[in-house]
């Protein structure tokens, strides 16, 4: 076979190029620029390699705060995917009713990220707040502004609460993609509802799952205005995660090289992260290109 | 296995059908004989998926019944029917192996597993795919896929028919002749009821016995080969079987006889008393209807000829198709490829004896046996 050679479609990339080169990889390289050197004051700075790399690699607090990412981002995906599915799965194929499902499922996704924090701040509040009121009338003693625990479970319910419907529109475009005849042959075949899920639903579901997971890991994993509003990183340092201890570092102490070195590694993790699950996930109850073959139902 | 019987069955989508034209599947009776192919042909949206459905169990017609050997079926649904279904494209369980596609039917209905594994053998071997057994079902070509479609119908001992929805869309035209063989040799192996909905005439003559002509919702002919070609029950059969179809033309009759537009056409007394009678009974139009095949050169003056303007000669390698015009009406025939045609004035038999007549689209002496039935 041979192949048509044409250099001047180089010339037709070099837009994106730019563009790119402009928006993502010069600020980074300000970034890698700031990582080995000590600012001292605007014009005034010295090469110090790499000991802002060893610095951030040893510290206590960055290392309790990527634990308590993990375990956050961890908890976001265990509980938002299943969620997600099965609401995807419980709401009505067409007709008004899936309108207003997805209108209703799509208003929390609408509201602005510290708006959401402030509701769930004023929503929990032990005094005045209808969740926060309740709770401690029943018996429980719930107070987020003093109880690890209590923070704990408000800024991952509200992250449930706020991300969950994003996780179910995609699920649910996935199904609504599923051919009818797919649903007939399991009919005829006597498949149960749990094979039905599992062997059709959840197989055709795999390219949108796997966006959704990706979504909500490397947002979740980034999070910083919710729990700001919300907590504002406490009790303690109990909800303080990576963004807030990177802004605390870069904004509040004004520690530029550190907070570069942090953000390098911060950007490296994400990736990292994302590939594995990327592969893992492509990995998984692969059907091959033929999976994606199905689009020409008519 | 199973004869299939149905009985006034009709379906409309909308509730309280009020015309004919409401209904998705007009009233009808009809038997598929235990062991036979058949095809439902016509062209799309004229209800034949509708119908199969119906046979299936997904569909729940709105009036009727479907007897599956005398024994009511209506309100089953299709996992209760015991039917297969292969679907125009094909449905299969992507993450599965093809052994295990196979035995899904099986396991799903709790076959023991040594019991599972000869059964899906048995019809791998049948299928010609005991290779493939071990691979990812995904991975396989479209032929071989509408297979494994089939074969999870096979693998059901207790199958009581096996419908096929259009199944040859997505395959190429090469495999379409061999996968269409492979079908056929099943058929006379299993001696399986069979249901093959297509839109493609040679499809449907080649594959079944027996061919349901359907058309707005209406059966308007059962039957095989020779009876579809040599005597249509509706024009429509007539228009729609055949390559090119049936030659129609308006005919008129006066004091004197039979008239195209203007032209006379001559046609014997016995026939010309038949078309008065029926056009007496319906008070509705005339109709000739003449095969290409059965059209030929005729000299001046013949019985049974028109003069015609021949428009254009085409060759087409065994024959060539002649378009001829009278009086405004087209006329198509298939002559010998050596016969001399040239354009202009010449003349065209088109009542022989294989013509045939119409009255309101249905075939004359047809129309007569239906009014009998009733």
């Amino acid at each position: 076979m041979n192949k048509p050679v044409n250099q001047k479609a180089w010339l037709l990339v070099i837009p994106v190029f730019i563009c790119v080169a402009f928006s993502a990889i010069l600020p980074l390289m300000t970034v890698v620029n700031y990582s080995v050197q000590d600012i001292i004051s605007p014009t005034q700075h010295v090469f110090v390699g790499t000991e802002w790399f060893r610095n951030i690699m040893t510290d206590p607090d960055l290392r309790d705060a990527l634990g308590r990412q993990i375990i956050f981002s961890a908890c976001v995906l265990l509980f938002e995917i299943p969620l997600g599915v099965g609401l995807a799965l419980s709401m009505p194929a067409s007709g008004w009713r899936a309108s207003a499902a997805l209108v209703v499922l799509a208003m929390p996704l609408l509201i602005p990220w510290n708006v959401v924090g402030t509701i769930w701040q004023i929503f929990g509040r032990p005094d005045i707040g209808l969740l926060g009121y309740w709770l401690n009338s029943l018996g429980f003693d719930y107070n987020y502004t003093a109880s690890p625990t209590a923070a704990w479970i408000t800024v991952l319910v509200m992250d449930i609460w706020h991300w969950t419907p994003l996780v179910a529109l995609l699920c649910y475009a996935g199904l609504r993609a599923i051919p009818d005849a797919f649903y007939q042959a399991a009919e005829i075949d006597g498949a149960s509802r749990f094979a039905v899920f599992r062997y059709i639903e959840l197989p055709k579901m795999r390219g949108v799952l796997m966006i959704a997971v990706l979504l909500r890991f490397m947002d979740s994993f980034m999070i910083y205005t919710e729990p700001f509003v919300l907590t504002g990183g406490g009790p303690g340092d109990s909800t303080t995660f990576l963004s807030q201890y990177l802004t605390q570092k870069a904004v509040g102490q004004f520690d530029l090289g550190p907070a570069a070195a942090f953000s390098l590694i911060y950007f490296l993790i994400i990736l990292l992260l994302c590939f594995i699950l990327y592969n893992w996930m492509s990995r998984v109850g692969k059907g091959g290109p033929a999976a994606e073959g199905d689009e020409h139902a008519g | 296995m199973a004869r299939i019987e149905f009985q006034n069955l009709a379906h409309a989508y909308r509730p309280k059908p009020a015309t004919l034209d409401d209904y998705a599947l007009q009233p009808m009776s009809m038997v598929w004989e235990d062991g036979g192919a058949y095809a439902l042909l016509g062209p799309s949206g004229c209800g034949k998926t509708t119908l199969l459905n119906i046979v299936s169990g997904l569909v729940k017609p709105s009036e009727g019944k479907v007897l599956f050997d005398g024994r009511d079926v209506t309100a089953l649904g299709a996992r209760e029917r015991n039917i297969a279904q292969v679907f125009q494209f094909p449905v299969i369980y992507d993450t599965m192996t093809v052994f295990d596609n196979l035995a899904f039917p099986l396991r799903n209905r709790r076959m023991p597993a040594a019991e599972v594994k000869k059964r899906v053998h048995e019809v791998a071997e049948i299928l010609d795919m005991t290779r493939d057994l071990p691979h990812k079902a995904s991975n396989l070509a479209a032929d071989a896929k509408q297979k494994i479609s089939l074969g999870r119908g096979l693998v059901r001992q207790d199958v009581a028919a096996i419908l096929f929805d259009e199944p040859l869309t997505v395959i190429d035209p090469a495999m379409k002749w061999m996968l269409r063989r492979q079908l056929k040799k099943i058929h006379q192996q299993l001696k399986l009821t069979l249901i093959y909905v297509t839109h493609d005439q040679v499809e449907a003559l080649t594959f079944a016995d027996e061919v349901v002509v359907m058309t707005n919702g209406r059966v308007v002919q059962k039957g095989g080969a020779d009876a579809l070609f040599l005597r249509p029950d509706h024009a429509f059969v007539g228009y729609f079987i055949g390559s090119p179809g049936m030659n129609l033309c308006p005919i008129e009759l006066d004091a004197d006889g039979a008239r195209i537009g203007s032209q006379r056409l001559t046609l014997g007394a016995a026939t010309l008393a038949a078309l008065g009678d029926a056009h007496q009974q319906a008070k509705s139009p005339l109709t000739l209807g003449i095969r290409p095949e059965f059209v030929r050169l005729a000299h001046e003056g013949e019985a049974g000829a028109v003069r015609v303007e021949v428009l254009r000669a085409q060759q087409l390698g065994n024959y060539q198709l002649v378009t001829a015009q009278c009086d405004g009406h087209l006329f198509n025939a298939k002559l010998e490829p050596h016969v001399r045609v040239v354009n202009g004035p010449a003349w065209l038999r088109v009542a022989a004896p294989e013509t045939v007549f119409f009255c309101n689209d249905e075939r004359i002496d047809a129309r007569n046996a239906e009014g009998a039935a009733q």
